[in-house]
């Protein structure tokens, strides 16, 4: 995992669900760059068109909920978006984006659409480049952050190899 | 929106508790702690620990087993062949090529490796329901799924709770998985319910008083009379939706009525987990159910709750199916309301039995009947609907009456249409009316 980035800003509400980030009827593949075609199609047409590698979501509380589909975090890879911020995630979404490699940041964060923000993982800081307002986050919990350097599928492989 | 009667009276008993190290934990555990501390073979655990669990069963459905196969070719492994279930239900019978092909690598990885609990077309139905009336989901079982609703085996005693499709594939492998020990929250439900009151309105009437992050990452526990008093697939509705407001899980102390249903059902032994006198509890929230309407939650989120008797909207489609509300007692309900009645001429009913065993009930029942007597459309057991995917999708403009569990914004189809969640006994009155109706208020015209 990069331990610096600095990207576009994506504004969100709060609440937003999985069959907004990638609705249920292109649940047919698990490929990221296919699925992030249709992201969030129904509720921000422009994303899918405009949205460039290294971008940023920022977002209201409770980011993720709904339905257990890790297509919607591979969506977001796939888009190109390289972290999301919201001051809460639903929990299957938080370990599904984990589990794949795209880090979350649980931080309350004031952003408007195109602000460039710079994250600073190692440190915890957040820093709005529009408005220089300074953000910290509390670092991940060591497990955690293993998880999102090695991935699960290394991590698995790890675990296969211990218990042979 | 405001619940419509405040009868929530909350506390924090705890609010004097001093602070004790996780190590030094003296005080009991809820139901969660207790199967999670099991299953990772320690005496206790504590809410935020991370623990490594042995897992009891790990499913996945069409949809979200493909991407889970994938990863698992990666993995130079072969599944456990014992504890995976590979369930068909989002898109079968097949709604295209696309997802034929993604139906077709679930039947070729259960070949390839020999799983034998693989439910296809004609054999099975919406998951939750065949992980239930299969045998798989008992008291004090730690359970994962790639599907969000797994949280609904809470109502027979067991933790079972939603993942991804690359944890399915490395709980497949390895027959463990990591969890965060949650915090639990207690919800008391006591008195006894109004006539057409179900156990939707009882969760939709919790969901409206905490919202949908109400108890976000945290286990939901359910106690009181009025839900000692509800049928086991009432129950299962409640444990279904605590999703909806967040939770990692949703569990039910298990009593009589769970041990009858798993009598010659349930795969292997269990041991029924109940929490301690002393465990300790994030919140308390205590509900009078003699005072929860029957209720309808209005689009986009399952947390804005009405009074059905309190809204006027008129309806184009009516579903009644699902893991929520598929089951044989939803049906009853439903045909009970409608019997000797016909839909609407400006509304399509769809009928949907969560499973082939449901199916072939109702049709001894005479219920499959009554609903097509009624004009009503029945078809056999899949998701398609409830997530907007086939077999019922809204076109522009359109609303939905729907037993199902969300109503979020495209759900059922368009980004235009709304769906409106109810308990099928609103469901089938609507249906009659073409307008969401009470089925108190129908009965009475």
């Amino acid at each position: 995992m990069e331990k610096y980035i600095k990207g576009r800003v994506w504004r969100f509400s709060e609440n937003v669900d999985t069959d907004q980030i990638i609705p249920a009827i292109y649940l047919v593949t698990g490929d990221k760059q296919e699925l992030a075609k249709h992201a969030f199609e129904n509720v921000r047409p422009d994303f899918a068109k405009d949205v460039s590698d290294g971008d940023i979501i920022v977002a209201g509380p409770n980011f993720g909920s709904g339905s257990s589909r890790e297509h919607a975090p591979r969506a977001l890879l796939g888009a190109g978006i390289r972290c999301v911020i919201a001051p809460s995630f639903a929990r299957i979404f938080y370990r599904n984006s984990i589990n794949i490699g795209l880090p979350l940041v649980e931080c309350d964060v004031d952003a408007a659409d195109g602000d460039v923000l710079a994250i600073d993982f190692e440190d915890g800081k957040i820093v709005n480049t529009n408005t220089s307002a300074g953000y910290t986050f509390p670092s991940l919990p060591e497990f955690l952050v293993d998880l999102l350097d090695a991935g699960l599928i290394e991590n698995t492989k790890r675990k296969l190899t211990r218990t042979g | 929106m405001a619940p419509p009667s405040d009868t929530r009276r909350q506390y924090h008993p705890h609010a004097s508790f001093y602070p004790i190290a996780a190590n030094t934990r003296v005080m009991g555990m809820t139901i969660a702690e207790k199967i999670l501390a099991a299953h990772a073979g320690k005496d206790s655990v504590s809410p935020k620990e991370i623990v490594d669990a042995r897992i009891d069963y790990v499913m996945v459905n069409d949809v979200t087993g493909l991407p889970a196969f994938e990863v698992f070719e990666e993995f130079d492994a072969t599944p456990i062949l014992e504890k995976t279930v590979l369930i068909q239900d989002h898109y079968v019978p097949n709604k295209d090529v696309a997802s034929a092909e993604q139906a077709k690598s679930m039947r070729e990885f259960a070949r390839r490796y020999g799983i034998k609990n693989h439910f296809d077309v004609g054999r099975g139905g919406v998951c939750h329901q065949i992980m239930i009336e299969e045998g798989f989901s008992a008291p004090g079982r730690l359970i994962v799924g790639a599907d969000s609703h797994t949280c609904s085996y809470g109502a027979l005693g067991a933790l079972s709770t939603g993942i991804g499709s690359s944890e399915a594939a490395s709980a497949m492998a390895t027959g463990e998985l990591w969890f965060k020990v949650p915090e639990t929250q207690k919800f008391v439900v006591d008195g006894e319910p109004g006539k057409y009151v179900m156990g939707k309105d009882i969760i939709l009437h919790i969901i409206g008083d905490i919202g949908v992050s109400g108890s976000l990452y945290k286990s939901m526990e359910f106690y009181g009379s009025a839900i000692e008093s509800l049928h086991l697939s009432d129950r299962i509705t409640i444990s279904n939706m605590a999703i909806e407001a967040g939770a990692k899980c949703g569990i039910i102390p298990p009593d009589e009525a769970v041990f009858d249903y798993l009598k010659n059902r349930v795969i292997g032994e269990y041991s029924p987990v109940y929490a301690d006198e002393d465990a300790e509890y994030e919140d308390i929230f205590e509900y009078d159910a003699s005072e929860i309407a029957v209720l309808v939650a209005t689009p986009h989120l399952p947390e804005n709750v009405t009074p059905a008797s309190e809204i006027d909207v008129q309806i184009d489609q009516a579903y009644l199916g699902s893991c929520t509300n598929g089951r044989i007692e939803d049906l009853r309900a439903a045909a009970a309301v409608l019997k000797g009645k016909s839909v609407h001429t400006d509304v399509r009913m769809i009928v949907v039995p969560a499973s082939k065993s449901i199916f072939e009930q109702a049709m001894r029942e005479g219920l499959l009947k009554v609903f097509m007597d009624a004009d009503a459309y029945v078809a056999g057991p899949t998701c398609g609907a409830c997530l907007g995917g086939y077999m019922g999708v809204l076109a522009e403009g359109e609303r939905c009456i729907s037993s199902t569990n969300r109503n979020f914004i495209g759900r059922m189809g368009h980004p235009n249409s709304e769906v409106y969640l109810a308990n099928p006994a609103v469901v089938a009155a609507s249906a009659v009316t073409g307008r969401i109706t009470d089925p108190e208020d129908l009965l009475e015209r």
